[in-house]
């Protein structure tokens, strides 16, 4: 199946256009890495495609079963550094957009929600506060928010930025399992490495948009 | 002392305005918590200068009695006016808000002493700055108004909450699940405007900020759950509100800067206690 089609799109900030003319389509279950330099449009494309962007031209098209389902995982730079928030709530307010929620967190959202805690293995940060925590144990909760979100399709931007190669080999093996469980993965990184290792698709933003698979990117571009 | 205070609440005004007080001190500090967290601080004491501004055009216009026609709508929309120009940043933000704010204090005060509907404009200006004495002279008609607002926009934050937090905490993340955060952003700068316009009533424009500002970062001092944050402001804020305007009372003090003074002193002790434990309570 389908999960998500791209036709002849095209974004950008404030009317210039950042990258033009990008059409492909994703298959459900694919783990596609977007790579880049900075500035060639990768943060641009995610922020589309979650519709914090409106595009300027083309269409981006889900699949039914993931419209509006979307786990986001940001930049963690975009995360308040200073905010008063427990490990609970963040996580929590990933069920914002389960199917039904009207006002307030009902049971079954906070059943979820500690779920996803002990998913990430994270139940004893339950009630520290997010502020306090280490690096990667954040992203482990904004993770577990995103997955509160979706059940199908994870979107995450730079995941491994500022952490540790233990934290980051454990970041990567926690989002294959998530991949081989079914989750179709859309991932920014910096990291041609782990593009090469876990990646089936890429997403190339440069001179050109280029998309294939990740055999034939790493046969046309590393050698 | 009792004796006293019993004597006075035995006068409607006195009621009036304590009932009035909690009131706007309890939206303020709840909305605050949003507003500091947001870095939109600033904003609140922006639109207290535009109230300020309204309210002389109002006096201007002879509209004395029914001032929160103009006031209010004025306000509001300078509210949303400030959120979207944050956004294009063309001037700064915050340059924005300096000039809307000093421009309307110098254009309202100008207004005041050339249309000489007034006899006494130093001390009329004075007290809408520093709400003198303006809490103790409200009519039964604005306190319903206040009772109005104040629950309604308590009633929505309540109903709103899940959102409000989703899009404080992260903005691109709530925009992606759907929400619509720019809407949320809005309402919670109407609200801020709504709640400003009152609150000059009770301590003047200058001060606003105070009630917008203390209650939120001396909870933030202590707490580290933003339900926590926004239960301990809510608490303190009131307790600061009842406090103050039983002591300017009882001892003839102005009921604005009294009220203030009780917030900076519970920050002063909050910020330190939190210190001394850690800040992890």
């Amino acid at each position: 199946m389908t999960i998500l089609t791209c036709k002849d799109l095209k974004s950008g900030y404030e009317g210039i256009p950042v990258f033009d003319h990008l059409s492909f389509a994703l298959e459900e279950g694919s783990y596609l890495c977007v790579v880049g330099e900075n500035g060639s449009g990768k943060t641009t494309f995610l922020k589309t495609l979650l519709g914090i962007l409106k595009p300027m031209g083309g269409t981006i098209t889900f699949a039914p079963e993931v419209q509006g389902k979307i786990g986001y995982v940001p930049q963690q730079s975009a995360v308040q550094r200073d905010f008063p928030a427990s490990v609970e709530e963040v996580v929590l307010s990933g069920c914002i957009s389960r199917p039904g929620f009207r006002f307030f967190m009902r049971k079954q959202d906070h059943e979820t929600a500690d779920e996803k805690i002990r998913q990430m293995g994270i139940t004893q940060l339950k009630n520290k506060s997010f502020q306090e925590l280490s690096g990667g144990q954040q992203q482990r909760v904004l993770l577990a928010r995103a997955l509160c979100a979706a059940d199908r399709l994870l979107v995450l931007d730079e995941p491994v930025t500022g952490l540790d190669p233990e934290t980051t080999e454990q970041m990567y093996d926690m989002i294959w399992r998530l991949h081989k469980s079914g989750m179709t993965v859309i991932m920014i990184t910096h990291d041609l490495d782990a593009a090469e290792k876990y990646a089936d698709c890429i997403l190339s933003f440069g001179k050109e948009v280029w998309f294939g698979t990740g055999t034939d990117f790493f046969g046309e571009h590393v050698s | 002392m009792i004796a006293d205070l019993m004597m006075y609440l035995q006068y409607p005004f006195v009621r009036y305005a304590l009932i009035t007080g909690v009131l706007i001190s309890l939206t303020a500090s709840i909305l605050g918590v949003t507003l500091v967290l947001k870095r939109y601080s600033h904003i609140g004491d922006g639109l207290s200068h535009v109230a300020f501004g309204a309210m002389c055009a109002a006096t201007v216009l002879k509209l004395a009695d029914q001032k929160m026609i103009v006031i209010l709508p004025v306000t509001v929309l300078a509210a949303v006016l400030l959120l979207k120009g944050g956004k294009q940043k063309r001037v700064g933000g915050d340059a924005q808000i300096a000039m809307i704010s000093a421009g309307a204090l110098a254009v309202g005060y100008l207004l005041m002493n050339v249309s000489g509907t007034s006899s006494n404009v130093a001390g009329d200006v004075c007290s809408t700055l520093f709400g003198a004495t303006s809490i103790l002279t409200l009519k039964a008609g604005e306190v319903w108004l206040c009772v109005f607002l104040s629950a309604f926009v308590l009633i929505v934050y309540v109903l709103l909450y899940s959102r409000i937090f989703a899009v404080t905490f992260d903005e691109d993340f709530a925009k992606a699940e759907g929400i619509r955060a720019d809407q949320i952003n809005l309402m919670l700068a109407a609200a801020s405007a709504l709640i400003i316009v009152l609150a000059m009533n009770l301590v003047g424009s200058l001060l606003i900020s105070a009630l917008i500002v203390f209650p939120a970062v001396s909870a933030m001092a202590m707490f580290r759950s933003f339900r926590n944050v926004t239960i301990c402001a809510a608490v303190i804020s009131v307790c600061c509100a009842l406090g103050g305007m039983i002591a300017a009372i009882l001892l003839g003090t102005p009921v604005g800067s009294t009220i203030v003074a009780a917030d900076i002193i519970v920050w002063a002790l909050m910020s330190a206690a939190g210190r001394l434990l850690g800040r992890r309570a």
